[in-house]
């Protein structure tokens, strides 16, 4: 078999990949919810309700695809195809697993290695606006565009602290290949023991990038009616919910692929040799790897939900503060602190960023009124 | 296809997304077409085998410079700018200005001796990461030093811009 087509068939795997995972999202995230308010959730479409994304679709899809009459149709449209193109293209440059060896030659599971990885991602994440933007604008209604505004200005405030909290990992690693950061925590050296702080800021900004709860002020009915989607039905919104699924799914691979050590796991050096150094035996390795990293990937999709289901919503003005005065001084304190660590050749450096946080926060609140505490500061004084 | 097809392809996208920018009526469109024009801007980039400046030309510009032309756009209540009605004098005067201009440019163009790199000598990693970080850090080190200070007073203006004044109101 050419070596073109086995890439193919690799880039159409993964396109599946993240489709049926992000169905599967849909059901599992009702199931989640069920469990913890101590109810079934769905379980009428199937065993389990198994069915029950498949009954979605098919009601998305017939449904009245309204277009208001004043709206613009043409971005109407372009909308949530924006949202979901752009959605899908990140994965093209995440390591699923190390290689195939077909007919003796090396065959990597990705969709493409390039040596710009990360910022591909990046670059897509920042791109994501328009989706929501141009729907917002489009649909011609005041709330929608309110909607798309905060949406728009949510995802650029936390691109900043993601992009910073990336140069950390970039730097530990010295490459933009995602696959390059992926083999250097080979042997159990995974970044999440090296860059805490990181992971917690990259994993916070994934959240608030995916406009998931506590983030998930774009699309907050309580103010908003619906947020950018207000004017959508039909499949379009079908589109715009979906993308965020498959968004969940992207940002859980690249959190597991940075900070979890993508497809390692313990003992992997073990495994492999027990399977032999043959193509059958290192291709089982690889499948073995594969498995793993799907299934990091998944506990961050658990993850996502559980924080769904547990937190409420942030106010705007706290979303605010919350990137702009924490969460981007706090990551350029970890770049400067795994630059000093880097500078003497100690790895682990970046938990004294942890200490310094620890210690100010706890002095904080010791020295404040007691009044003023809480978990939630109080509203603003006007 | 081979890559000097796909060049003329991507070219002929460039300039007829260019083109639209300035021949659209609706500024919405304006904006969008500018955003594609960039994007074919950075395949050309991927064609020159640069990624790094490719991603970094989507990031900066459609991703974050572009986000903000929409948001002001979208402010802007377009059914009241849609005549706007110039003087022929003022008609007159961008038609010479403009033709100068595209007449000093052409000229400029004629008379430039760019020196085109051999075939033999082009070094395929010209473009890579590693490399323009070495010319960066290492050749000019001092211009991309002044430049990060620029960067910093523009941030600091934007942040004493942003600032509440005394005695405003906030929401």
């Amino acid at each position: 078999m050419d070596i073109f087509w086995i890439k193919a068939i690799i880039i159409l795997v993964i396109f599946g990949l993240s489709l049926f995972v992000a169905m599967y999202s849909t059901w599992a995230e009702r199931k989640v919810a069920g469990y913890m308010q101590d109810r079934p959730g769905p379980n009428r479409a199937g065993w389990g309700g198994l069915l029950q994304p498949l009954a979605d679709a098919g009601k998305m899809f017939f449904k009245e695809d309204f277009i208001p009459a004043q709206a613009n149709k043409w971005l109407f449209i372009a909308g949530p195809c924006l949202a979901m193109l752009t959605a899908l293209l990140s994965s093209a440059v995440i390591p699923f697993g190390d290689t195939l060896r077909i007919d003796g030659q090396e065959i990597q599971v990705q969709g493409i290695e390039v040596n710009i990885g990360i910022l591909w991602v990046f670059g897509i994440v920042s791109l994501g606006v328009y989706g929501v933007m141009v729907g917002g604008w489009a649909s011609n209604n005041k709330f929608s565009l309110l909607g798309a505004i905060r949406a728009a200005s949510q995802n650029i405030s936390y691109e900043l602290a993601l992009g910073l909290s990336l140069i950390a990992v970039i730097m530990m690693t010295g490459s933009l290949s995602v696959r390059d950061i992926v083999n250097t925590q080979h042997g159990g050296g995974w970044n999440i023991l090296f860059q805490p702080l990181g992971f917690v800021i990259f994993l916070t900004c994934a959240f608030a990038e995916c406009n998931r709860t506590p983030f998930d002020l774009p699309e907050c009915e309580a103010e908003l009616i619906g947020g950018y989607h207000t004017e959508y039905s039909s499949m379009k919104l079908g589109f715009y919910l979906f993308a965020e699924y498959v968004n969940m799914f992207v940002s859980s691979c690249v959190v597991s692929a940075l900070y979890f050590g993508g497809f390692n796991y313990p003992f992997m050096d073990k495994v492999a040799e027990a399977l032999g150094n043959d193509a059958t035996g290192h291709n089982i390795a690889t499948a073995i790897g594969f498995f793993a990293f799907i299934a990091k990937a998944l506990f961050f999709v658990f993850f996502f939900m559980w924080v769904r289901w547990t937190l409420p919503r942030f106010r705007y003005d706290q979303l605010m503060n919350l990137g702009w005065k924490s969460l981007i001084p706090l990551s350029i304190l970890n770049i400067i602190v795994t630059g000093i660590g880097l500078m003497f050749n100690l790895r682990w450096f970046s938990w004294v960023a942890v200490v310094i946080i620890v210690a100010v926060v706890a002095v904080q609140a010791a020295m404040k009124p007691k009044a003023a505490r809480g978990i939630l500061e109080a509203a603003p004084v006007r | 296809m081979s890559a000097d097809k796909i060049w003329y392809l991507l070219t002929a996208l460039t300039i007829v997304f260019a083109l639209a920018v300035i021949l659209v009526r609706n500024p919405m469109y304006s904006v969008l077409c500018l955003v594609l024009t960039f994007l074919c801007l950075s395949c050309h980039y991927i064609l020159l085998n640069a990624q790094f400046l490719a991603v970094v030309n989507l990031i900066v510009y459609a991703g974050a410079i572009m986000v903000l032309f929409l948001f002001v756009v979208m402010f802007l209540n377009l059914r009241e700018y849609k005549e706007e009605t110039k003087s022929t004098l003022q008609r007159v005067a961008a038609f010479v200005v403009g033709i100068a201009i595209l007449g000093a440019i052409v000229m400029a163009v004629r008379r430039l001796q760019y020196p085109m790199p051999s075939a033999e000598k082009f070094d395929i990693r010209t473009g890579y990461v590693e490399v323009l970080g070495e010319t960066l850090f290492l050749d000019y080190l001092l211009p991309f030093e002044l430049v990060t200070i620029l960067f910093f007073v523009a941030m600091v203006g934007a942040v004493m811009l942003g600032k509440r004044e005394k005695g405003e109101r906030h929401f």
